[in-house]
């Protein structure tokens, strides 16, 4: 395919040259699976979609032709505007609509039985597509599939989905050709054979990158604060940059630091600039208002969040702002590509340290940029809560063969290794329960008749669909007032599991005492009086990746650090010589006194959830010591553990197998692991977030899933959704994953330096915020203090 | 056992850690709200699979109590089983285990709101149960006196339970027994309904490690 006369005449009308990598996708429209690889700006969705109207232009195509699929509803809205310019334009014969969770329930109707030519919808609603008995009809013509933004799809369990639904789609329409529009990434082959039919080849294009960024640390005169994630000093000098540039986007790690900084950037604001705050916790309305205002070029700064990660057109940004270490290169990479839209011009970037150690994140950040060495892990099988999920969905279409299905499985890459056996686990949990020890025989979901699976009862099909997709609402956990219902906003879920009971915090603008969670509410009660005790959030959701954190050992090896500022090269320089910077193939672990307890600190450089994990053990082995911890916290490189009595020989609590030992009983009642269930369970359909009508009875009929976990635990250790638990969780939130990288690195090898006072590189741990009381005498005692409290407050002593 | 001691109508009751309810004087022990084949009925209703051990879980907890007490009368306070069907989705084992708790004792079962009582296994059947100055029903009746009632599930929350613990309530007349089955929620004892019954002073004992009395928690 080439580009046509009319095409070409366009594009010379709007004084356009096609870029090279366009008429590369025209020529190469035949693969059947292409991955682009393009920076943003790169003219990359038309390249996408160049074949499909090249196709469509002379008519005749009667039915769906393409399909795009994005994992944001608002680009496909973006991208139906985008396209309806030259189709309009060249008055082409396409019909161009999109499908998402907003989109009117008869306009879907319709959608069904008079498809559009081009169809443009999200991983959930392209599922949700393919569980009805008519997908057939409806997909038989699909010529092309175009998955824009494949990148981050590919980084959560909705890019599962997504490829198990390309699976059926190959079945209903054969010869489906698939395009993988993607950011620069760490290993495109890797993201190549998610993309293509297993074990199909898939062509990789790469568009001309443009010149590399221009990426800086922002230096200030004020010195970073010795630990913290607020960045509040370099307020003064980023509002200097805002006022010199058009319009500044300013990428925070999390929406807390988003919020507060924000918040303190208003303050400062004595020219009241245009300045506006976007996040995924705020409403839509507010969302949709501050991107209005932006594309219109209305605002000067946008202080913002992941949410803003991804391609929407926003027009003239001519500096990215990331505050706080970027923890990843790929993701610093990719934000910096939000800057300047024109291709072929230089991305220009600053970099905000949020305190000391960070400014030796973002220098060896800034090198790795440099060195283009992108970093990721790589991704583990297909999870099979999602294979459990695309079963049912499978059913609510009809009867369906379950070796036939098994083969459409294969052909996605995340689940081409998966067994017959693995498979027909899901299967069994789908339709029995999957439990050993007591069967449903009667009231199966699933039956087998004649040889084809199907469900028992037709009607479930409503609840499977209202229940479908893979997002869970775990990420972040929703503030309310206790007794009243009134959400106040959002916080990470890992900031909450860092609460304890009185602590105080900020939240939309107020200050709030922290009561309790309950199942996934973070309830509190109203402090107007009061300063926060807990005044910046605990840092990030993400830890610093592995590659990052070995740059970082690197770095501690040089004599001297000239590219570093020379109160920070100082501090290093200190700390190598009051006891040692530590290195990538031994633990060093220091203790010294101070303020009448004993310290340790261990230097795992395992990334924040690890360390958590880690000092979580270390408590656990010393309280069986009997050397009485106290507490601990945990940063990315680091965790203190504080306590009564001295640790003078710590390398055994680092014995590899010790520590495994000690994290296997850990697990079982953790309540991590209780959370990572519920989500699992979620997704593989065992317990529903929306039901057909929410019932209201006089008393509450649902359970905890705290209940369904402390059963199966009990009486069915093994079943399917507890092995999927625990896979899950080691590479989450516990990260035991990275403890292991720890000690396949140092072999459990220590260097202990045992010293009089704290160390430099240890002192900014003890301004830490997210500090973890160990609770040997658990909360029961807690509990019934509370309650003789309030009988002899009431006289009934 | 960690219990907690009260009065009733100048019965001596203790509140037991477990959510089970016993009367030494009449060696009488009562549960209520076992909900036993909750998970047949979920499965049987919208398909979902719940971990089917519900019911065992439920009668190992009673089998506990029954063995540490050796109640001469034992009183199921209503809702014994999630619905008509959920009897026939007992399995033998389960059957003959109920059968085995009631050997060598009185067994009443009340009559519950999902459950008229079950037919094919032992025991006496009632709408209520007096005796002495006691009355127990399975939801309380506005004005009763000396009642003892289930049907709630009331749940309460304190500093250290994160989403509360089920609970007794009661005061100087009734008191309300928390639901003893494995998959039951709860009504928070903060609830109209449940505040409305009970005057003060009212208390609420939480279950758990041990039996914890505070007083009726009063939005």
């Amino acid at each position: 395919m080439t580009l046509s006369p009319r095409f070409a005449a366009w594009f010379a009308a709007r004084g356009w040259q096609p870029h090279p990598h366009q008429l590369d996708m025209l020529a190469k429209a035949d693969a059947p699976a292409l991955l682009l690889i393009a920076p943003t700006g790169g003219g990359k969705t038309l390249a996408g979609f160049l074949p499909t109207l090249t196709d469509l232009a002379e008519g005749g195509h009667a039915g769906l032709h393409t399909l795009y699929v994005s994992p944001l509803k608002a680009l496909a809205a973006d991208i139906r505007r985008n396209l309806t310019t030259p189709v309009e334009e060249m008055a082409l014969p396409i019909r161009i609509e999109d499908r998402t969770g907003d989109t009117s329930a008869t306009r879907k109707k319709r959608q069904r039985a008079d498809p559009p030519h081009i169809l443009l919808t999200t991983p959930e609603s392209l599922a949700l597509l393919t569980s009805y008995e008519d997908a057939p009809r409806m997909f038989a013509g699909l010529k092309r599939v175009i998955i824009d933004e494949i990148h981050a799809l590919s980084e959560s369990k909705r890019g599962d989905q997504l490829m198990l639904a390309l699976s059926r789609l190959d079945a209903m329409a054969p010869g489906l050709r698939r395009v993988g529009l993607s950011a620069t990434v760490e290993n495109p082959a890797a993201l190549a054979s998610e993309l293509a039919r297993h074990p199909e080849p898939c062509e990789i294009l790469h568009a001309d990158p443009g010149p590399d960024p221009d990426i800086a640390m922002l230096v200030t005169e004020e010195r970073p604060p010795w630990a913290g994630g607020g960045a509040k000093y370099a307020i003064p000098a980023v509002l200097r940059e805002v006022k010199r540039h058009k319009t500044t986007l300013i990428f925070h790690n999390t929406r807390a630091q988003a919020e507060i900084f924000f918040h303190n950037l208003w303050l400062a604001n004595d020219e009241d600039l245009p300045i506006g705050i976007h996040h995924g916790s705020l409403s839509r309305e507010q969302r949709e208002r501050v991107e209005g205002a932006m594309v219109a070029g209305q605002l000067r700064a946008i202080v913002c969040t992941g949410s803003l990660d991804l391609g929407i057109d926003w027009g003239d940004v001519d500096l990215v702002i990331q505050i706080g270490a970027p923890k990843n290169v790929k993701r610093l990479i990719q934000r910096i590509g939000r800057a300047n839209h024109r291709y072929n011009a230089p991305s220009k970037a600053l970099l905000v340290p949020a305190n000391r150690f960070e400014i030796v994140e973002c220098v060896a950040a800034l090198e790795a940029a440099r060195d283009h060495d992108l970093d990721g892990d790589p991704k583990g099988p297909g999870p099979r809560d999602v294979l459990c999920q695309h079963i049912l969905i499978r059913a609510c279409a009809g009867p369906f063969d379950a070796t036939e299905l098994y083969r459409e499985v294969k052909t996605v890459g995340a689940y081409a290794g998966i067994s017959r056996a693995g498979y027909d686990d899901c299967l069994d949990f789908c339709a029995t329960g999957g439990y050993a020890l007591r069967a449903y025989d009667k009231w199966q979901r699933l039956k087998q008749t004649n040889g084809l699976w199907h469900l028992r009862d037709p009607r479930a099909s409503q609840r499977i669909r209202m229940n479908l997709g893979t997002i869970q609402d775990t990420d972040t956990l929703k503030v309310r007032l206790r007794g009243r219902g009134k959400p106040l906003g959002e916080v990470e879920e890992s900031f909450a599991a860092t609460l304890t009971q009185g602590d105080t915090f900020l939240i939309g603008g107020e200050v709030v005492r922290y009561e309790g969670l309950r199942e996934l509410t973070v309830e509190v009660s109203r402090r107007a009086d009061k300063q926060p005790k807990i005044a910046t959030f605990m840092g990030t959701k993400f830890a610093t990746s592995t590659q990052l954190s070995q740059r970082i050992l690197r770095m501690f090896r040089q004599s001297s650090w000239p590219e570093l500022p020379g109160h920070t090269a100082g501090w290093l320089a200190l700390q190598r010589r009051v006891s040692k910077l530590p290195e990538a193939d031994r633990i060093l672990v220091e203790t010294f006194p101070h303020d009448g307890r004993n310290h340790l600190c261990a230097y795992g450089f395992a990334g924040r959830n690890a360390q958590a994990t880690l000092g979580l053990l270390l408590t656990q082995r010393m309280e069986e010591q009997g050397l009485h911890p106290m507490g601990f916290v945990a940063t990315d490189y680091a965790t203190l553990v504080w306590g009564l009595d001295l640790v003078t020989d710590p390398a055994p609590l680092f014995a590899p197998d010790a520590l495994r030992e000690d994290f296997e009983r850990w697990l079982g009642g953790n309540a991590v692991m209780k959370r990572t269930f519920r989500a699992s369970a979620t997704i593989a359909g065992l317990i529903e977030r929306n039901t057909p009508a929410a019932r209201k009875t006089g008393r509450q009929a649902t359970f905890s899933s705290d209940i369904l976990y402390d059963t199966l635990t009990r009486y069915d250790p093994d079943h399917l959704l507890l092995r999927i638990t625990r896979e899950e969780a080691l590479r989450g939130l516990v990260d035991f994953g990275r403890i292991e990288e720890m000690l396949a690195r140092t072999a459990g090898a220590i260097d202990h330096a045992p010293l009089d006072r704290v160390t430099p590189l240890a002192a900014p741990l003890f301004l830490e915020p997210g500090r973890v009381p160990v609770q040997a005498s658990g909360a029961q005692r807690l509990m019934e203090e509370e309650a003789a409290r309030l009988m002899a407050a009431a006289g009934l002593d | 056992m960690n219990a907690y001691f009260v009065t009733l109508l100048d019965q001596a009751l203790r509140a037991l850690p477990s959510g089970a309810l016993h009367w030494p004087a009449q060696r009488l022990l009562c549960v209520s709200d076992l909900h036993l084949g909750k998970s047949d009925r979920i499965a049987r209703r919208d398909g979902r699979m719940l971990p089917p051990y519900e019911t065992q879980a439920t009668l190992a907890r009673l089998d506990a109590d029954i063995a540490a007490l050796d109640p001469a009368h034992v009183v199921c306070l209503g809702d014994s089983f999630d619905d008509l069907a959920g009897e026939a989705s007992l399995d033998e084992g389960e059957r003959l285990w109920i059968t085995r708790l009631q050997a060598g004792r009185d067994w009443t079962w009340i009559e519950g709101n999902h459950d008229p009582g079950p037919l094919t296994l032992g025991g006496a059947h009632r709408a209520e149960l007096r005796i002495e100055t006691l009355v127990f029903r399975h939801i309380a009746q506005e004005g009763a006196t000396g009642e003892v009632s289930g049907h709630y599930h009331p749940k309460c929350r304190l500093r250290g339970t994160g989403g509360g613990r089920p609970a007794f309530l009661m005061d100087a007349h009734r008191l309300i027994l928390p639901a003893y089955g494995t998959y039951t929620g709860g009504l928070a004892c903060t609830d109209p309904a449940l505040q409305r019954l009970l005057a003060d002073p009212a208390l609420a004992i939480l279950t758990g490690p041990r039996a914890v009395p505070v007083p009726l928690p009063r939005p």
